[in-house]
C-alpha cells in the first residue's frame, strides 16, 4: 500500500467525517432515536424477563445490543446518501478526473462511516454502563463489541455505498431505510428466538442474518463468552461485509466509466 | 492534422442505449495555447463531447487525442494533462474553499510540502482568500465557479476544459472569469476548450469557434471568418399583416437574395453598405405597412441561423442533453 494511497484514503475519510459532523441531524438522530427506543422497550418489556428461559433478568441488558444495529442502519443511510449526492452534483466526476484510485474513494467513505460507528458504539457502551448494565464478558467483551460494531458498520456502510453507486439517487437510498427496519423488527431484537411462539416469526428471525448480529453482541453483554453466538455473529458480519464491499467495488468500477 | 499538444478528434460518436446519438461524428482540432469556443444550444452535444474528451465517457465510435494521448487507451495520461470545470460547479457545500483545495492537492499527488502553498496561491489568484474558510454553501454562483476553476488548476494542466463556466453568472462575475481564462491562455499558454451557449462569450473570448447542433459541428473557424462566411448584412421585415409576407419578400428581393428569417421575411443585402433608407422608401412606395424592420450585422447567431435554419436563442428548448449513461450502447 503506497504512501500516496494512504494519504488519499485519509483525506477522503476525513472529508466523510467532517461532512457528517457538519450535519447535526446525521449525528443526533442516530444517537437519540436508538436511545429512546431502548428506554421505552426496556421499561415496557421488563416483565418479559420472567419468562422461563429468558437469558437475563435485565431487559435493558438484553436490549442494549439493538442500538448497535439501529446505528448501523443510520450509518448505511448516511453513507449512501452522501455518496449519491456526490454523484448527483458531479463531485464524483471531479474525483474521477484525479489520479485517485477508485478503491481509495470507497475506503475513505467507509473509513468515515466506521469512525462514526466507533463514536456511536462508545456512546451505547457508556450509556449501558451508566444505566447499570453489567457486561458479562468484562472489559475484553467490551473491546470485542467495539470491533464487532466496526465490522457491522463496514458491511452496512458498504451496502449504502452500493445502493448509491447502483442508483445514483439519494432518494432511492433513503427508500431502502424502511426495508432495513423491517429486517430489524423480524429478528430476535425483542425476544430470544427460542421464546418466539409464532412459528412464521420464529422461522423468519432464524433466517434473518440480523438476528445473528444482535445475538453476537448480546451474548457478550448477558452471557459472557459464547463461542457459538460469536462465531455466528462474526461469520455473518464478515459475510455481509465481504458481499457488500464486493458489490460496492464492482458498482464503483461501473460508475467510474473513465478510460 | 496531428497535434501533439492540443486536441484532435476524428469521427467522435456517442450513442445512448435508449436515447439519441448525442454526438454524431465530430471532427475537430484545437491548437496548443488557443481558446476554442464550443458553441451550441442546450442538448446540442457539448457536454457529452467534453465528457468523452476528459475520459469520463467512452466514445461509441471515433478517436481522439488530448495532449497527444489517446482518450480510450491512455486515460490516466490524459487526466494528468488536463484540468476540468464541468457544468454545475461540482463542489461539496459542507466543505470550505480551503478544504476543497487540500483534498484536491492530495488527490492530484502534489507533494505534501507544496500543498498549502499551492492552495493559497490559487485561492489568491481567483480572489477567494478572504472566503477560504467559509463553507461553500454560503458562496455566490460566481465564487463557486472561481473555486471550481482553482481546483481545475491545482496540478498546472496543459489543457483546461470549461463546460459552460459562466452560465447563471451576473455580468461582473462573467467578465472576471473571462479575464482569468484569457490570462491563462496568453500568459500561461494553457489550451482552453470552452463550451458555451452564449454568443458573446464565444465571440469575445475564443480564438476559434466550433458551432455544434444535434451532435454535429456545423461551422468551425475564427469568429471573424465565420461571420465573413455569412457575409453581408441582412434586412428583416415583419409586415403588420402577416398575409403580406409574400409581397414584402418581393420588394426585398430587389435588394438582395432571400435568407432565413426569424419572424418575417429577410434578404442578405448585395453590398455591405446598402442604404436602409432606400428599402424603407420602396416599402412605402408599395404602401406596405411594416410592424418591424431591422438591419442585422452578421453575428455568430446569424452563422448558426444560416447553418441550421434556427436561431441559437431558444434552440435548446427543443431537446435537453441526455444524462450520462452507465455504459456505452
Amino acid at each position: 500500500m503506497s504512501k500516496r494511497f494512504v494519504e488519499q484514503v485519509g483525506q477522503l475519510a476525513r472529508r466523510s467525517v467532517v461532512r457528517t459532523a457538519r450535519q447535526p441531524a446525521n449525528i443526533v438522530f442516530p444517537l437519540v432515536f436508538p436511545l429512546l427506543l431502548l428506554a421505552v422497550n426496556s421499561s415496557g418489556l421488563q416483565s418479559a424477563t420472567h419468562l422461563p428461559g429468558f437469558p437475563t433478568d435485565s431487559y435493558l441488558a438484553f436490549a442494549l445490543a439493538v442500538p448497535f444495529m439501529q446505528g448501523a442502519l443510520f450509518a448505511t443511510m448516511n453513507a449512501g446518501t452522501d455518496l449519491a449526492r456526490d454523484i448527483q452534483t458531479g463531485f464524483l466526476n471531479r474525483l474521477a478526473l484525479t489520479p485517485m484510485r477508485g478503491v481509495a474513494l470507497l475506503a475513505g467513505q467507509l473509513g468515515g462511516v466506521m469512525a462514526m460507528t466507533a463514536v456511536q458504539a462508545a456512546v451505547w457502551i457508556i450509556a449501558g454502563l451508566i444505566l447499570g448494565v453489567h457486561f458479562a464478558a468484562g472489559a475484553g467483551g467490551i473491546a470485542v463489541i467495539f470491533v464487532f460494531s466496526l465490522l457491522i458498520g463496514l458491511g452496512f456502510g458498504a451496502l449504502g455505498a452500493f445502493l448509491a453507486l447502483r442508483t445514483g439517487s439519494g432518494e432511492a437510498v433513503q427508500g431502502m431505510f424502511p426495508v432495513f427496519f423491517v429486517f430489524l423488527f423480524i429478528s430476535s431484537m425483542a425476544m430470544p428466538r427460542n421464546l418466539i411462539e409464532i412459528k412464521w416469526f420464529q422461522t423468519a428471525a432464524t433466517l434473518n442474518p440480523v438476528s445473528y448480529l444482535i445475538e453476537g453482541i448480546r451474548s457478550l453483554i448477558v452471557i459472557g463468552w459464547d463461542a457459538e453466538a460469536l462465531a455466528l455473529g462474526f461469520g455473518t458480519a464478515l459475510l455481509i461485509a465481504a458481499i457488500a464491499v464486493s458489490l460496492a467495488t464492482f458498482s464503483l468500477r461501473t460508475r467510474l466509466t473513465r478510460s | 492534422m496531428a497535434d501533439e499538444h492540443g486536441i484532435v478528434a476524428t469521427g467522435l460518436v456517442r450513442e445512448y442505449k435508449k436515447g439519441p446519438r448525442a454526438v454524431d461524428g465530430i471532427d475537430l482540432v484545437v491548437h496548443p495555447g488557443e481558446i476554442y469556443g464550443f458553441l451550441g444550444p442546450n442538448g446540442a452535444g457539448k457536454s457529452t463531447t467534453v465528457h468523452m474528451l476528459t475520459t469520463l465517457l467512452p466514445p461509441t465510435a471515433g478517436t481522439a487525442t488530448v495532449a497527444g494521448y489517446d482518450i480510450v487507451r491512455e486515460g490516466p495520461q490524459v487526466r494528468a494533462a488536463i484540468g476540468a470545470a464541468l457544468q454545475e460547479a461540482a463542489l461539496d457545500p459542507l466543505l470550505t474553499g480551503r478544504e476543497h483545495l487540500r483534498l484536491q492537492t492530495t488527490l492530484q499527488g502534489i507533494p505534501r510540502s507544496e500543498r498549502a502553498r499551492r492552495g493559497e496561491l490559487l485561492l489568491e489568484r481567483v480572489g477567494l482568500s478572504q472566503a477560504a474558510d467559509r463553507k461553500v454553501r454560503g458562496y455566490s454562483g460566481g465564487m463557486k465557479r472561481r473555486l471550481d476553476l482553482a481546483l481545475a488548476l491545482v496540478h498546472s494542466p496543459q489543457i483546461l476544459f470549461l463546460d459552460e463556466p459562466t452560465t447563471g453568472l451576473d455580468v461582473q462575475s462573467r467578465s472576471a472569469l473571462w479575464e482569468e481564462v484569457r490570462r491563462l491562455a496568453t500568459d500561461d499558454g494553457v489550451t482552453v476548450f470552452l463550451t458555451t451557449q452564449y454568443l458573446e462569450e464565444a465571440d469575445v473570448l475564443a480564438n476559434r469557434v466550433g458551432i455544434i447542433d444535434h451532435g454535429r459541428i456545423v461551422a468551425d473557424g475564427t469568429p471573424a471568418q465565420l461571420k465573413a462566411d455569412v457575409g453581408r448584412p441582412t434586412v428583416e421585415v415583419v409586415p403588420t399583416d402577416s398575409e403580406e409576407k409574400e409581397r414584402a419578400a418581393a420588394i426585398l428581393a430587389r435588394f438582395g437574395e432571400p435568407c432565413v428569417a426569424v419572424q418575417g421575411v429577410a434578404v442578405r443585402l448585395r453590398t455591405s453598405d446598402a442604404d436602409l433608407a432606400e428599402i424603407v422608401r420602396a416599402l412605402d412606395a408599395e404602401s406596405l405597412k411594416v410592424e418591424n424592420l431591422q438591419l442585422h450585422q452578421p453575428s455568430l447567431d446569424d452563422v448558426f441561423l444560416a447553418k441550421t435554419g434556427r436561431s441559437l436563442e431558444g434552440a435548446g428548448e427543443e431537446e435537453e442533453e441526455p444524462e450520462l449513461a452507465l455504459e456505452p450502447a
